[in-house]
Parts: structure tokens; sequence; C-alpha cells
């Protein structure tokens, strides 16, 4: 578990640092934004957004475990963090799917 | 690269790390309350203009990874890659420079 949440952890934030300037490049075009929202309304496009949201939530909780087994003193409890990190991340996905239904 | 600007790169991960962990907690808030009922550019730009408070907020985000994904990527391209050396030190310094010169567009674009 531990060690597949570390490979989630580089995988993800591979694929943030990738999305980062496509995301502030539509940003900075803040007149054409209607435009691009019709567009996110694809299917395709719409699962990569829940893609996106689930990743930064992994990434997000793969780095908190990183800096608890770094820096706090006890280490006995990595494999219940490598599982609240992976849980996180479901429960960022799902949020996202379900206030995006509201 | 010195033992002590590899130790500055690391103690650099982490402070960033520890900034990125309140932003993109917030961030992820922010998006689930936003998508709620659906997005319009007009609704995103009437929430986001002149307002201080989340420019300044977004331009710390923006930074704070501007720094973290390029020392990130370093090891990446490190250990999967075993490419070392200036060449890579120096294609990501140019990708830092992007990520903070197009994120401060970006902030610009939605919050002025």
């Amino acid at each position: 578990m531990s060690r597949a949440l570390a490979l989630a952890h580089r995988l993800s934030g591979i694929a943030l640092a990738l999305f980062l300037p496509v995301h502030f490049w539509v940003l900075s075009r803040a007149l054409e934004l209607d435009a691009f929202l019709a567009w996110t309304e694809q299917p395709l496009v719409k699962f990569a957004e829940w893609s996106l949201v689930t990743l930064l939530a992994l990434h997000l909780a793969g780095g908190l475990r990183v800096l608890a087994l770094e820096f706090l003193p006890w280490r006995g409890w990595a494999k219940g963090l490598a599982a609240a990190a992976a849980a996180f991340a479901l429960a960022a996905g799902l949020a996202f799917v379900v206030s995006g239904m509201r | 690269m010195s033992a002590r600007s590899e130790t500055l790169l690391w103690v650099t991960q982490r402070a960033s790390a520890a900034v990125l962990a309140v932003c993109v907690t917030v961030h992820l808030a922010t998006i689930f309350y936003a998508v709620q009922g659906g997005l319009t550019g007009a609704e995103i730009l009437g929430r986001t203009r002149g307002n201080l408070g989340w420019a300044a907020f977004y331009t710390v985000f923006v930074l704070a990874a501007a720094v973290h994904a390029p020392i990130g990527l370093r090891a990446v391209l490190a250990e999967w890659l075993g490419w070392r050396g200036r060449a890579r030190d120096f294609l990501l310094i140019a990708f830092a420079v992007l990520l903070a010169g197009m994120g401060l567009q970006a902030v610009r674009g939605v919050f002025a």
C-alpha cells in the first residue's frame, strides 16, 4: 500500500505539473471563459476534470503522508497513513461529482 | 550540485509543500462550492474581479507551485531517466519561470 501510494504520489505530481501551464493559459484568457466552459461539458472532458481533482487530492494526501513520516517521530502508522491518503482522494473525487450534480 | 544546494532544495520542497497543503485544501473546497449549480464565466468573474484577498491567496499558491513542481520533476528526471547535471537544472529553472509567469498572468486575468 505504502509503495503504491508513493508511486501514485509521483505520477499525480507529474500529471499536475504538466496540467498547470494549460490551466494557467485558459484562466489568463478570462474573456473567453464561457466558450471554454461550454467545451468542458463534453463527457470526456468532464472525466478529465474529475481525474484532475482526484489526482490533486491524492497528491495532497500523499504529500501530507511524506511530511508526517519525515517530521513526526513515530513511524508505526505508515500503512494507516497510506490508506487514509487513498481514502481521502476517493472522497474528494466523489465530493466533486456530487457537488457538480447539485 | 553541492551537498548544501541539495539540502536547500530539500528544505525548499518541504516548505513549499507545507504552503501548498493549505492552498490545495482551500482550492478543493472552493472548487466543490463553485461547481454547485454549474459554472458560468460571469458567475466566476463576478466573484473574483477586484477581490484582493483571493488575488493575494492565489498569487502565493502560484508561486509555491512554481517552486514545488520543478523540484519534484528534478527528482523524477534523476531517478527514472538518470538525467542529472546543469542542462536539466537550467531546463527546470526555465519551467519554474514559465509557471510563475503564466500563473501570475492567470491571476491577473481572473482577478484584475
